[in-house]
């Protein structure tokens, strides 16, 4: 009964006029936020703090504010993957790849619906998870060493190959890019710089935002150039909202995986959102009977990326608040937040500050149910903002990808970098090779490595230590296994033919 | 749905606005959000215009990268003369001049205006550690280098990683290269991997532990200060333990080289209002900040002493020619 005590103290302390007020308007600037390329929630919250302070908020009101915008992005950031195949953010990357198939083939608006119910499972689920489990599951976090997060993300690599239906040689080149690009920086075992060329804008290595807006925004943006505004993909028509029960039921079990996977992604600090809802999807590939449908449209593939991600936000807020660990760019903006408010995250903050953490997962709760109207029955509203026709939407999203990115250090090497990156992208689309294996390894290839180089420091070198623990062996096997059965199994199942 | 339409331009405006919060001072971060550095911009900031030293807020910016070397270029290349200018700094920026990280730049390439509270180092073992004690630890590494892993919040060569060798040193260990050290995204996830039994102990600031050390699952083996901080009275010294170092790692501002006096006065007295405020104190205490406030010249003086020693220890240690 302690718990729903706390709850009830939580929600006497967000159910007030004034926190529902900002819970909405943080939801719904959340959203707008999320669905523009180049503004993810990480900026989305850090833009919002001085607003914040100097509306003179108290912490639970800052915090609702904060929280709502957070979840706000993880939903919005897939209505610009659906509609216009530009990821709204890092985690929304994976809803490209079934979700915009989808609304060519016309479905857009049963694929935001879905989306938008998918979310709400993951992250309705997740802030549960956290309430009941939150001082429990800080132990994960324990067990997971170096080895074990090198295992972890040699498995998100290894499976890397069956994202692309068509050309596996291109993907496995497309990732090496990506893990060469990850490179670039100040090595962080020795401080010695690598592929900077001396440029202290370098030195910290690409940004992935850069990455992302730079290769599907920029690069789309010199597609409509090319092609005089005709021949652009850019536009899709939505129709009426409709609910699509069938999908939505078909997707129930998917859903719920790809929550528990997201999940546990998110609880890991060096995993987070964007290997959650890699790992939901690929995850979901090989388990659902009609995977070999995934890049298609197929509306699993649609709702397992959206529960993992949403899921793996609620489950980054674990390590946050128990150990002090922010899992991702957002958590730290909302450790930054709460550190000024005198909040000091750690083991002790249920105990010490029940009124904060109870207040914030009601929020949460909240929060979600106001997301799930807005983004659902309301989804129109945001829709409006990218189905405008080519020639108005796309300089809008070139002002906001560079406004966005500028936002993100103030340095105008980023700029540049990210136009790099659209030419790169606009080769790449070109030539037929696919961007997403670049930024996942740009986003994963710094973990990975950090994590063997630490291990080899901690073992002297020897290798046998990346097999010292259940966990670890258990990865192995697992990635092993994710390398291996697709070559196998593209010989048993003929070339899969797309749904049409 | 024409109402929507409106709806959604004044909701884009709101978002494109909202970066832009009128011309007030602003101090840059030269880190992501979360660290300590982000931590001196935001509550010296706030404290400020809380009791009255500056008349409008104080707007943070977060400028991340080359360890705080892209802010430092920014400033000296870009806003040399701004007087509304102030950049967080700590022992981590006085650390990087000191081994030419900065890409040749000098510390007197912007005027340092004080430090206004140390943050101390400490050595922190899981609380099942055999290691009761810094000499148990210090010994352990003498007797088998390749036993002890330290983990710390920052890279090779960095202050945390320091102090581990300036420790070993005192007690006459100067075979560097054999220490183990691995360098992690923060101090929290060092402890974390400290507590998981990863790595044997974790080389920090108070502040990194405190939450830990209250819930019982580590403990602090030594602090490097001259006496035992305030609030953690049970900590020992490591001069009480016969190893003769105090190591802190101050937090302060530093401004623009090329600013009017009179500007440089104004922010040298607004950081000595806040360094007298309970506000302040009531901020340290939150944190684990132990007072340490040192402004104006006699800081630059106190600093020329740290860079140049930090310069001597890197070149005995082999972290710069």
């Amino acid at each position: 009964m302690d718990l729903l005590a706390n709850l009830s103290q939580g929600f006497a302390v967000a159910l007030t006029w004034s926190t529902l007020l900002l819970a909405v308007s943080g939801c719904f600037a959340g959203t707008i936020i999320g669905s523009l390329p180049g503004l993810g929630p990480s900026n989305g919250v850090a833009i919002l703090i001085p607003l914040a302070f100097s509306l003179g908020l108290d912490a639970t009101e800052v915090l609702v504010l904060m929280t709502s915008v957070y979840y706000g992005a993880m939903y919005g950031g897939r209505i610009s993957s659906i509609l216009l195949n530009i990821p709204g953010d890092e985690p929304a990357l994976m809803t490209t790849l079934d979700g915009y198939p989808m609304a060519k083939q016309g479905r857009a608006a049963d694929a935001l619906v879905l989306s938008g119910v998918s979310s709400f499972v993951g992250a309705f689920l997740a802030t549960i998870g956290l309430m009941l489990l939150a001082p429990l599951l800080a132990n994960v976090a324990y067990l997971f060493g170096p080895s074990e997060y090198f295992a972890l993300y040699l498995l998100a690599f290894c499976t890397l190959g069956g994202l692309a239906s068509k050309n596996q040689i291109k993907a496995a080149l497309a990732s090496a890019v990506g893990l060469g690009i990850a490179m670039i920086g100040l090595d962080n075992q020795t401080g010695l710089p690598r592929l900077t060329f001396g440029e202290l804008a370098l030195m910290d290595g690409v940004d992935f935002l850069v990455a992302i807006v730079g290769l599907f925004a920029v690069s789309e943006i010199f597609i409509f150039i090319e092609s005089h505004g005709k021949n652009t993909a850019i536009g899709i028509k939505l129709d009426k909202i409709t609910i699509p029960v069938k999908d939505i039921v078909n997707s129930g079990v998917t859903m719920l995986r790809g929550t528990l996977i997201g999940f546990f992604a998110g609880i890991l600090p060096g995993a987070g959102a964007s290997l959650g809802s890699f790992l939901a999807y690929m995850g979901e590939k090989s388990l659902a009977k009609d995977g070999n449908t995934f890049g298609t449209g197929n509306p699993k593939g649609v709702a397992a990326p959206e529960a993992g991600n949403n899921a793996a936000a609620g489950g980054a807020l674990v390590p946050m608040l128990t150990l002090g660990v922010p899992g991702s760019g957002t958590t730290a903006v909302l450790l930054a937040v709460l550190l000024t408010l005198n909040i000091t995250p750690g083991p002790l903050l249920f105990e010490e500050r029940p009124e904060v953490v109870w207040g914030l997962i009601a929020s949460l709760l909240i929060a979600n149910v106001v997301l799930l109207i807005m983004n659902v029955p309301l989804v129109r509203l945001f829709v409006k903002v990218l189905s405008v026709p080519p020639h108005v939407l796309l300089p809008g999203i070139a002002m906001v990808a560079f406004g966005g990115i500028y936002s993100l250090s103030g340095s105008s090497h980023d700029l540049v970098l990210m136009i790099v990156f659209g030419l790169v992208g606009y080769f790449c689309r070109k030539l037929g090779v696919p961007t997403v294996p670049i930024i996942l390894g740009i986003l994963l290839g710094n973990n990975m490595e950090d994590n063997l180089r630490r291990a080899m420091i901690i073992s002297g070198g020897d290798w046998t230590y990346l097999f010292s623990s259940g966990i670890a062996i258990g990865l192995w096997v697992a990635a092993i296994g994710g390398f291996v059965a697709p070559l196998f199994l593209r010989n048993l199942l003929k070339k899969p033919k797309p749904k049409i | 749905m024409k109402f929507s339409s409106k709806l959604i331009g004044a909701s884009f405006a709101l978002v494109m606005g909202i970066g832009t919060v009128g011309n007030s001072a602003e101090c840059i971060a030269p880190a992501n959000p979360g660290g300590g550095w982000d931590f001196t911009c935001r509550a010296i900031g706030k404290i400020m215009y809380d009791i009255g030293a500056v008349d409008e807020p104080i707007k943070v910016t977060n400028m991340a990268g080359g360890g705080g070397g892209l802010a430092y270029g920014h400033v000296v290349n870009e806003r040399n003369d701004d007087g509304d200018l102030i950049v967080a700094a700590s022992s981590a920026t006085a650390t990087r001049l000191a081994q030419n990280a900065y890409a040749g730049m000098m510390a007197d390439q912007v005027s340092f205006l004080g430090a206004i509270g140390a943050d101390p180092g400490v050595l922190v073992v899981a609380s099942d550690s055999p290691y009761m004690n810094l000499m148990d630890l210090l010994n352990a590494v003498m007797n088998d280098p390749t036993s002890v892993t330290f983990a710390g919040g920052s890279a090779t060569g960095g202050f945390d990683h320091l102090k581990v060798l300036m420790a070993l040193g005192e007690v006459g260990y100067d075979d560097v290269l054999s220490v183990k050290y691995v360098g992690l995204d923060g101090g929290a996830d060092a402890i974390t991997q400290t507590i998981g039994g990863h790595t044997q102990a974790m080389t920090g600031d108070i502040s990194e532990v405190v939450g830990f050390l209250k819930s019982g699952d580590v403990r602090v083996v030594a602090v490097f200060t001259d006496e035992r901080i305030p609030g953690f009275e049970d900590i020992p010294t490591a001069k009480e333990q016969g190893v003769d170092l105090v190591a802190v790692n101050w937090r302060g501002l530093y401004v623009p080289k090329d600013i009017s006096e009179a500007d440089y006065n104004k922010w040298a007295d607004a950081l000595a209002q806040v360094a007298a405020s309970d506000e302040w104190a009531q901020a340290m205490a939150d944190n684990g900040l132990a007072p340490f406030t040192k402004v104006g010249d006699d800081f630059q003086e106190y600093l020329a002493g740290v860079i140049a020693d930090v310069q001597q220890l890197s070149k005995e240690i082999g972290v710069i020619q």
